[in-house]
Order: C-alpha cells, then sequence, then structure tokens
C-alpha cells in the first residue's frame, strides 16, 4: 500500500512569481513551481541527468529548463525532454494562500520501509 | 499627300494610339515610329509572368515586327530620339549601343552611328516613364536591378542562377510581383519597404496586414518601415543591404522598384512643357499644337499615372481628334483601381482607401480565417474607394460601378457579397485527396496531407523540402497554405531562423521598433503583445537581455524570466552552490582588498580560491543563502563572471614598470572597465589593454582589445577570440588619445548591442558584418548614427547599477533563500 502525505508547505507568497522554490521534505529536495498564469505544481527537484537543482530552473509553456545543461521536464506529468528521463510529481494546490502538496516517499524508501 | 505622323516611344501608348488611329483612317497618315527598345510593342503587365516563368517572353508581344510592316509602319528599332526640332518639324534620333538601358536618361549611341532623322506634320511623344532610383549609395553595383523591360528579366533571371538570395526595394504593387517573380527562381527572397506597411498608397493598414502575412506564408520575408541607405559591395557584386538604422541585409541580387519617373527629356530640350510630366490638355495636347503626348509621361489636370487604363482613354480620344473623327472628343481624367498579380493572392483596390469624411459609409467584411477583408467607401450612394482581398469575386462588376459613377443597390450586403450564386468559395481543402495540386511536381493533395499530420510540416516551405510541392512555379503555394490552415489551424513561416527570439516572430530590427513604438518594458508584456502569450524560455531569456539594453532606465526586471545566474547575480556550479568573482578594475588589486576576501573566504568556507583567467579571484562553492553576507563583508563590486554582460578589462604592467612599455595600459584598463561594467550586451564582452605589441595582456584575441603603440598611439582590435574559436581581431582604428579609445569602444559596443543577434559573440558579429563596413559605420560616421550610439550608450552606462547592492535590498522577497526544510512528522496528515 502507498503511503501519501499532505503537507503544508507555508505561504504561496515564498515562492517568486513564475519561479520555483525548494523544498526539503524529510531526505527529498522537492521543487515547487507558480507560473504567471496562476499554475502551481511540484516535482522532484534533482535532475536524472546530473543532479542539477530543477527548482532554480526556468519555466516556460509547462515545462522547466535545468539549470545546469538544459534537459527539459514537463511540470505536469514529469516526463523529461531526453529518453529515459523523468522526474517524479507530486499533486500541489494552494487552499486560502497556503501551498500544499500530496508527498509520497520515492519507491526506493517504500522499499526500505 | 498623306501627312507624317511621328510616334516617339513604342510602348504600350505609343503603339496603342497608332492602332486607335488606323482603325479610325487607314489612309490619314503616313507612319514613322521610333522605339528605345530593340522590340516591336509587348504587354509591359505581363511582364510579371514572365519573371515568374509561367509566360515566355515571345507570348507577350501585341506587335511583333510583321505587324508594322502589314500596316506600312516605319519602325526604327532601337533608336532613341535625341531631339525634336520644333521650328522644323523634325525629330533625330540615335541608334542605341549594345547594352545601353532604353530608358537611361544618357543617351549612348552606336560607335559612328548617323543621325536618323524624320519630318512630322503631327507628333506623338509615348516615351513612357522609367523606374525611379532612390538615392542609396552602391546602386550601380553589378547585381542589383531594375524592372521595367524584357532584357531586364532577362538579365535578372541570367543573374539568378547564381545566387540564394534577393531583395527588392519597393513594397508596391510592381515590387511585390517582382518579389514573387524571383522566388520562383529558388531564391530566398525579402521585400523592404520604408512605409509601415505593404502597398501604401492602394491599401488601408488592415489589408496590408493580411497581405503581408499571406505573403509570409508563401515564404516571402517582408520588413516595412525598413530603410536602405546603402547597398556594400562584396567579391565586386552586391552583397548586402545597409539600413538606416544600421542593421543589414545579406542579399546577392537586389531588384529596385521604388515608383517610376515619367520620361520627359526630349519634350524638355524641345521647350515643351513640363511639370512632373508633359503638359497637356484634354485633347492630349502639349503647348505645341502639333505635338501630342500620351502614357505614363504626362501629366493631365495635374495627375500623372502608372497604369494601362487611362492610356487606353487616352489614345481613343487623340486617335479621334488626329483622324478628324471627332475633333471635339476630350479626356478628363481617369479614376483607376489596381489588381495585384500574384498568384495565390487575390487582391483589388480603387479609389480612396480611408476617409476622414463622417458622412461617407464604410461597410467592411472580414473573415480572418480564410484572409478575406472586403472595403468599400461609399460616398453620395457611389463607390468612392473599396479594397478587396483574398476574395475579388465582385472585383469587376465593382470596378464598373467605380469607373462609371453608378449608384449602388440599396442592399449593401449585395455589394459586398454579390449574389449568392456568384460567390466563389473555392478552398483547396474541398478538394478530394487524390487531387492534384502542385502541377509541376505531379504531387496530389494527399501527399501534402500526410506531410502535415505525419511529418509536423507546418510551413509552406517544409512542405515543399518534404514533397518537392509548390517548388516548381509556386503557383500552388496558396493552395500548400490553405491546407496546412484547414489541418492544423495555422501556417508557420520558415522566416523563423531570423528571428530574435523563437517565440516572437521577428527579425531583432523590427522587435526593436515594436518594442520601442508599444512601449513595452517588462518580458511578460511583450510576451502577451508580441508572442501570443506563449512563455518559451529561450524567449524570455533573450527578451529580458534586449529589453534591458533597449530601456536602461525604466525596463522592468522580471526576473522568473532571467537564468539562475541573473536572478541572483553568481555562477551556479556543478553541485547547485555558487561562484563569487569580485570586479577587481584592470586586475590590479590592494592589500586590503585581499584582506578582505580571505576572510570572506574563510567565514562562507569557499571550497576553492583561485586566480581566474581573467586576472581577478573567484570563491567557488558559497551558498546561495549566503550570497549576500560575503558580498557585503567583500566590500567590491560584482565582476559579472556570470552573465552576458561587459565583463573584464585584463591590464599588463605597461609604462609604470615594464621597459618596453609604451601606453599606461593599467589607467586606461580600468577606466574603460569602470565605464562599461556590467553593461548588458548580447553576449560576454572580454576586452583587454596591453602596454605594447608584444601583447601581454592577449588584446588581441579580446572582445575589444587595445594596444599601445609607437608615438602615443593606441590600436583598437575587435572581434578577437580566444575560448573555443580562435580569431585575431581586426583593426579598427588607430588613435591618440585614451579619449578616443573610450569614444569608438563605446561606438563599437552599441552597435553591436543593437545589431547583433541573441548569444552572438563580437568574433562572429564582426565577421559577419565585415570590418570594411563597420569602419564606415563607426569611424567614417556613413550612416550618420554615431552620436546616437554614443548616446545610448551613455544612457547604459548611467543606468548602471551594481548588482550585488540587492544584498542590503533584495529585487523580490525570498530572493537568496535556499531550500525551505520541512519537517513532515509534525505538519503532515497521514491519509495512509
Ligand atoms: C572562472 C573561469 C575559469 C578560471 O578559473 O579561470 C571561467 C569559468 C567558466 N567559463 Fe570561461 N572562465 C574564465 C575565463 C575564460 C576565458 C579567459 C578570459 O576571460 O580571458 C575564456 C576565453 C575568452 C573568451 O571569453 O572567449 C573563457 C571562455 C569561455 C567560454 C567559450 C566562449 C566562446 O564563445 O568561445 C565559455 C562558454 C560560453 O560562454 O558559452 C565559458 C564559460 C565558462 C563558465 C561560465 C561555464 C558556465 O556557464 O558555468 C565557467 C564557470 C565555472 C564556474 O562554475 O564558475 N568560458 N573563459 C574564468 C573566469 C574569468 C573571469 O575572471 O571572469
Ligand atoms: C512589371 C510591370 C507590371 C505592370 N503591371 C501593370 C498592371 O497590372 N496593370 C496596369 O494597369 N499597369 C501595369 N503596369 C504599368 C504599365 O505597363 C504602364 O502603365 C504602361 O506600359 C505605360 O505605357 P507607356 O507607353 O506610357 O510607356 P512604356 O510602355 O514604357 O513605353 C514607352 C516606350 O518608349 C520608349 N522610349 C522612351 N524614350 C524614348 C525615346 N527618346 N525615343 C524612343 N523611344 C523611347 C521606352 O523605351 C518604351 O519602350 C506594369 C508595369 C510593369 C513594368
Ligand atoms: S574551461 Fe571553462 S567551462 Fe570548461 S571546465 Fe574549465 S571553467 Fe568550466
Ligand atoms: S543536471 Fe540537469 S541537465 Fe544536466
Amino acid at each position: 500500500m502507498e503511503k501519501s502525505w499532505r503537507i503544508n508547505l507555508g505561504p504561496i507568497e515564498k515562492v517568486p512569481l513564475g519561479q520555483g522554490l525548494c523544498y526539503q521534505v524529510e531526505e527529498e529536495g522537492i521543487a515547487v513551481f507558480r507560473s504567471r498564469d496562476g499554475l502551481v505544481t511540484a516535482i522532484e527537484n534533482r535532475c536524472p541527468h546530473s543532479n542539477g537543482p530543477l527548482s532554480e530552473g526556468i519555466i516556460g509553456n509547462g515545462e522547466v529548463v535545468c539549470p545546469l545543461h538544459g534537459h527539459k521536464f514537463d511540470l505536469k506529468t514529469g516526463m523529461g525532454s531526453a529518453p529515459n528521463e523523468t522526474v517524479r510529481t507530486f499533486p500541489a494546490w494552494v487552499e486560502e494562500g497556503t501551498l500544499f502538496i500530496e508527498y509520497h516517499p520515492a519507491l526506493v524508501e517504500l522499499v526500505k520501509l | 499627300m498623306k501627312k507624317k505622323l511621328v510616334v516617339i516611344g513604342n510602348g504600350m501608348a505609343g503603339a496603342r494610339a497608332v492602332d486607335e488611329i488606323l482603325k479610325r483612317d487607314r489612309d490619314a497618315f503616313e507612319i514613322v515610329m521610333f522605339g528605345a527598345e530593340p522590340y516591336g510593342n509587348y504587354n509591359r503587365i505581363l511582364l510579371s509572368n514572365v519573371l515568374n516563368q509561367t509566360q515566355a517572353p515571345d507570348d507577350i508581344f501585341i506587335n511583333p515586327l510583321q505587324w508594322y510592316t502589314d500596316n506600312d509602319i516605319t519602325l526604327h528599332v532601337g533608336v532613341k530620339v535625341t531631339h525634336i526640332d520644333r521650328a522644323q518639324k523634325k525629330v533625330f534620333g540615335l541608334k542605341l549601343s549594345k547594352g545601353t538601358p532604353p530608358y537611361g536618361s544618357e543617351v549612348a549611341g552606336e560607335k559612328g552611328a548617323d543621325l536618323i532623322e524624320a519630318d512630322y506634320d503631327e507628333l506623338i511623344v509615348a516615351t513612357g516613364a522609367r523606374p525611379f532610383v532612390p538615392r542609396i549609395k552602391g546602386s550601380d553595383l553589378p547585381g542589383v536591378f531594375l524592372f521595367r523591360t524584357i532584357d531586364d528579366c532577362d538579365l535578372i533571371a541570367d543573374y539568378a542562377k547564381n545566387c540564394k538570395k534577393a531583395a527588392v526595394i519597393g513594397g508596391g504593387l510592381l515590387g511585390l510581383e517582382a518579389a514573387r517573380g524571383l522566388m520562383t527562381h529558388d531564391l530566398e527572397v525579402s521585400v523592404i519597404e520604408a512605409a509601415d506597411q505593404l502597398m501604401p498608397s492602394q491599401l488601408d493598414r488592415e489589408a496590408a496586414k493580411i497581405l503581408e502575412g499571406a505573403m509570409g506564408a508563401m515564404g516571402l520575408r517582408v520588413l516595412t518601415r525598413t530603410f536602405s541607405t546603402q547597398l556594400v559591395e562584396k567579391n565586386g557584386k552586391v552583397g548586402r543591404l545597409v539600413f538606416n538604422d544600421g542593421s543589414l541585409l545579406e542579399t546577392d541580387l537586389v531588384v529596385i522598384s521604388a515608383g517610376i519617373v515619367p520620361i520627359v527629356e526630349v519634350a524638355d530640350k524641345s521647350h515643351l512643357k513640363v511639370n512632373r510630366g508633359i503638359l497637356v490638355d484634354d485633347q492630349m495636347r502639349t503647348n505645341d499644337p502639333h505635338i501630342y503626348a500620351v502614357g505614363e509621361c504626362i501629366e493631365h489636370r495635374g495627375k500623372t499615372y502608372g497604369l494601362v487604363d487611362p492610356i487606353w482613354q487616352q489614345v481613343a480620344v487623340l486617335a479621334d481628334i488626329l483622324t478628324g473623327v471627332n475633333e471635339d472628343a476630350e479626356y478628363i481624367g481617369s479614376k483607376t483601381g489596381t489588381k495585384l498579380k500574384v498568384m495565390g493572392v487575390d487582391l483589388t483596390s480603387m479609389g480612396e482607401k480611408e476617409t476622414d469624411e463622417t458622412d461617407d459609409e464604410i461597410l467592411v467584411y472580414r473573415d480572418p480565417s480564410r484572409g478575406v477583408y472586403k472595403k468599400l467607401i461609399v460616398r453620395d450612394n457611389k463607390i468612392h474607394g473599396a479594397i478587396l482581398l483574398g476574395d475579388t469575386e465582385l472585383s469587376d462588376s465593382l470596378m464598373q460601378l467605380f469607373q462609371n459613377e453608378k449608384p449602388l443597390p440599396e442592399n449593401r450586403g449585395e455589394i459586398l457579397f454579390g449574389s449568392i450564386e456568384g460567390a466563389r468559395l473555392f478552398n483547396a481543402a474541398d478538394l478530394p485527396n487524390s487531387a492534384q495540386i502542385c502541377n509541376c511536381n505531379g504531387v496530389c493533395k494527399g501527399d501534402i496531407l500526410s506531410a502535415i499530420d505525419n511529418d509536423n510540416c507546418t510551413s509552406v516551405a517544409a512542405i515543399g523540402t518534404k514533397t518537392r510541392a509548390g517548388q516548381g512555379c509556386g503557383s500552388c503555394r496558396g493552395f500548400i497554405a490553405q491546407l496546412i490552415e484547414s489541418r492544423i489551424g495555422k501556417v508557420s513561416y520558415d522566416a523563423s531562423e531570423h528571428y530574435y527570439v523563437p517565440g516572437i516572430p521577428l527579425e531583432k530590427s523590427q522587435l526593436v521598433r515594436e518594442v520601442r513604438s508599444r512601449g513595452l518594458k517588462s518580458v511578460s508584456a511583450t510576451l502577451q503583445v508580441l508572442g501570443e502569450g506563449e512563455e518559451d524560455p529561450t524567449t524570455k531569456t533573450g527578451l529580458a537581455s534586449l529589453l534591458k539594453t533597449l530601456w536602461p532606465k525604466d525596463y522592468e526586471d522580471e526576473r522568473d524570466a532571467r537564468f539562475i545566474n541573473d536572478r541572483v547575480h553568481a555562477n551556479i556550479q556543478k553541485d547547485g552552490t555558487f561562484s563569487v568573482v569580485p570586479r577587481i578594475m584592470g586586475g590590479v588589486t590592494s592589500p586590503d582588498e585581499l584582506l578582505r576576501i580571505a576572510q570572506a573566504a574563510v567565514k562562507y568556507k569557499a571550497k576553492m580560491v583561485k586566480f581566474t583567467g581573467g586576472q581577478r579571484i573567484d570563491l567557488l562553492g558559497i551558498k546561495k543563502e549566503d550570497l549576500p553576507a560575503i558580498w557585503k563583508d567583500i566590500g567590491l563590486p560584482s565582476g559579472h563572471a556570470y552573465t552576458k554582460a561587459f565583463r573584464t578589462v585584463k591590464s599588463c604592467v605597461g609604462t609604470d614598470f615594464c621597459r618596453f612599455g609604451l601606453g599606461d595600459s593599467i589607467s586606461l584598463a580600468q577606466e574603460i572597465e569602470r565605464r562599461f561594467q556590467g553593461v548588458e550586451s548580447p553576449h560576454k564582452v572580454k576586452m583587454a589593454v596591453t602596454g605594447c605589441p608584444r601583447n601581454c595582456a592577449e588584446a588581441y584575441v579580446k572582445d575589444v582589445g587595445i594596444v599601445a603603440i609607437e608615438g602615443g598611439c593606441w590600436e583598437i582590435y575587435i572581434g578577437g577570440a580566444a575560448g573555443s574559436t580562435i580569431r585575431k581581431g581586426d583593426l579598427l582604428c588607430t588613435v591618440d588619445r585614451p579619449e578616443a579609445v573610450i569614444q569608438y569602444t563605446s561606438r563599437f559596443l552599441e552597435y553591436y548591442r543593437q545589431h547583433a543577434k541573441y548569444l552572438e559573440r563580437t568574433y562572429g558579429f564582426v565577421e559577419r558584418i565585415g570590418i570594411d563596413l563597420l569602419k564606415g559605420i563607426l569611424i567614417e560616421d556613413s550612416l550618420g548614427i554615431c552620436a546616437n550610439l554614443e548616446e545610448k550608450m551613455q544612457e547604459a552606462v548611467d543606468a548602471y547599477k551594481d548588482p550585488w547592492k540587492e544584498a542590503e535590498d533584495p529585487l523580490y522577497p525570498f530572493q537568496f533563500d535556499g531550500p525551505g526544510l520541512i519537517e513532515v512528522l509534525q505538519e503532515a496528515e497521514n491519509n495512509g
């Protein structure tokens, strides 16, 4: 059975408009993005290519561009532009100005548990 | 005895006049004609078809040489009349030597040829018009053509064989037809129009915009509001165009089509009254009762014409009068309409294009999805003007109503749409898949649809590459566009490689004009207005850089449009930490500064302290959240080692210490660095000042390199490189004062900022533009823009703020925040 938590990340204003911010949830970095059209998305912060911090990437047209070597990832599906590269995604939403995500630990950790 | 009639000019007006006279009275005159062109009379209108290769030159003759013989007309072909002796009633002509253009204002006769003379009782002047050549430097270079005669078409077609790119100066009717014609010669064609729209005399703004789109869909590049000032030579022929704002266009061939001027020299020399054209009265008579004039060479009631319709009316009146069929016949002027003869674009316009009269009725119908625009201006229940674009079904009937000033039907809808049965709504999308669309290469509709659906072809050009459709005569390109549109809604252009940023379909100079004229100061606003709201990341960073250049003071800095380095003014490292490179002017530091740097390195646990290749110090491995504090501690301005901006000026020890030093390289390096520090540019700019040609500061291989030489002088090299590309800079100039170094460097850097492509280093830019041209523009001020370049650079310098000051005053909250730590156990709800 898969575990998941609803996590309060605090005020949405912390994430600058049109940018991302990294939240450290347990061992895991989660990149939350707030696009200019109001969409809030959350993905794993680690770029599968070479561990680039995705939260520092530029977003646009529903994608984030990794700041290190420019690989792209779809913010909703986690699908990457390079073959076999995907990142995990987390449902994210705002309730009365507060940012929430639904967090589920990576599979490896589930196995550990 | 028959009276003698002489006709000067054997073009559409002259030959038609004779034809009309013969029709009325075959025996009235003994006729002699002079024609500067070496042919009988042909239909000049159809030259567009000759150029676009849908008709052979032989097919467009109206009066072949046989016609003259059959009608006992003496035709002096290839003979240009040089003067009229009005007292003796004689004209004199000279056989033109081969290759002399018939419409030139100089007459170069065949060697040793005698003057040919002819006596007249009545004389008709029908010398037509010549292309207007605006004052553009270099318009006499090989590869520059005019478009008026069969010979012109031949010359252009022949020359085009070895060309890839062509430019047409002039976006009027003829210019567009010429451009379309050139496309069939496998050329990439651009049309350059000085006005802010195509066909400014015939179309309103909206129609012009749609037309521009249609032209673009055919693969034609249209540059409006673009003023050509110079044609520049490359390998002995034309190689590029220079515009008044300093931007450039590469081209192998140029056609100038900027309007026409009546040919009046012969009339003028013999003291006939001439204003813009030869002045005639309502009977086509000049101020000499035995000399008449018709066609494009005349001015009648203050008007000159550039179309054949008025000519047909003029020659009918003239023939009536000369043959005595109706001695009171009068020409009172013409109401004209024009039709654009470009395949795939239906366009007719007549009368006025706009009106200020409040009593006028204006009827407009738009159907943008089909590219249809119809506009009627009705005054006193008559057509005062009309534009029909995309659907010209009704143009003939409207033209009738217009020219004959007929009252209009009550039901205005009928005028715009005609009766339902008459309406033609042809669309390639309605054809069966087996229908052949491109007849030249035998491509059927099914093949094209498959290229759209399966191969992602979204432009006419892409379809062409895939299927060869549209690559023959080109007449099916409009249909191909229709098919793309029916399938995916929108035709894309392949002009994209010229775009400054991928998301906005404009070249840099056009983008700059749009941004300036609309006052767009932020990336988001620019994307909203010019980029359909699309948020392509490369587009955002490129735009941010450009906007900051264009609005040094009022740029709205939206950091989400910038790369992380420019958000936090430091260079991101492979492990997500940052490097800190303070500005060390000219590579000269002090013990105090070194102490502060050392202490900061200890306090913020720099993983490495390194001397860079740019003569300064790098503290590597600093955490994002520590950046503001370390900057404050170091107390030096940013070195901009992370951004596309002016970076460093390396120096050597120079006159102060070196026994070979010829110039004070350190002071000059520091002065330059202080002045230009942080100025945003399309890519990074690095400089060096070196005290003698031994070049210890590597000035020959810098974006801008200054070398002190004997005699207290300085050489300025530009476009050098020693990174992934190695290139020795080109010598821009030698000056005798440090102030002049600053001045010319300002000019060059500002010109680079304004005209380089995004991410184009100076080594690429200088090579692309060419040092000779740059010398002309930047040193001789050939475009008269140097004062403006200096002024714009001064504004950028004045607007400079050290970005590390954001340590005290962040641009937005949480700018330098590291990862937010969330404690799951306390805050989480287990939904288990
Ligand atoms: C720190 C430094 C190396 C050093 O330890 O000396 C350096 C470091 C980097 N250089 Fe460099 N370059 C450094 C001097 C040079 C020089 C020498 C110089 O400046 O005199 C050159 C050759 C001159 C030139 O600019 O062309 C140089 C040519 C490049 C290039 C190739 C540019 C080209 O078009 O040829 C790149 C890649 C690029 O710009 O796209 C580059 C890119 C980089 C980047 C910024 C790569 C990146 O985007 O992360 C490196 C950052 C490393 C980091 O993590 O901080 N660096 N780099 C030097 C900083 C100089 C300074 O004080 O500002
Ligand atoms: C490419 C093209 C497309 C066009 N399309 C259209 C169109 O669609 N619709 C339209 O209405 N109009 C069109 N026109 C305009 C139309 O062709 C002209 O209005 C028409 O040809 C003018 O006739 P003309 O006899 O006055 O001048 P021309 O036809 O130019 O004839 C004048 C002749 O006189 C000769 N000549 C000049 N000086 C001398 C001299 N001293 N001695 C002897 N001979 C001399 C010239 O060489 C020339 O052959 C087009 C023109 C061009 C070039
Ligand atoms: S040469 Fe420059 S870009 Fe390459 S590894 Fe060294 S510092 Fe990085
Ligand atoms: S680490 Fe993300 S692209 Fe290389």
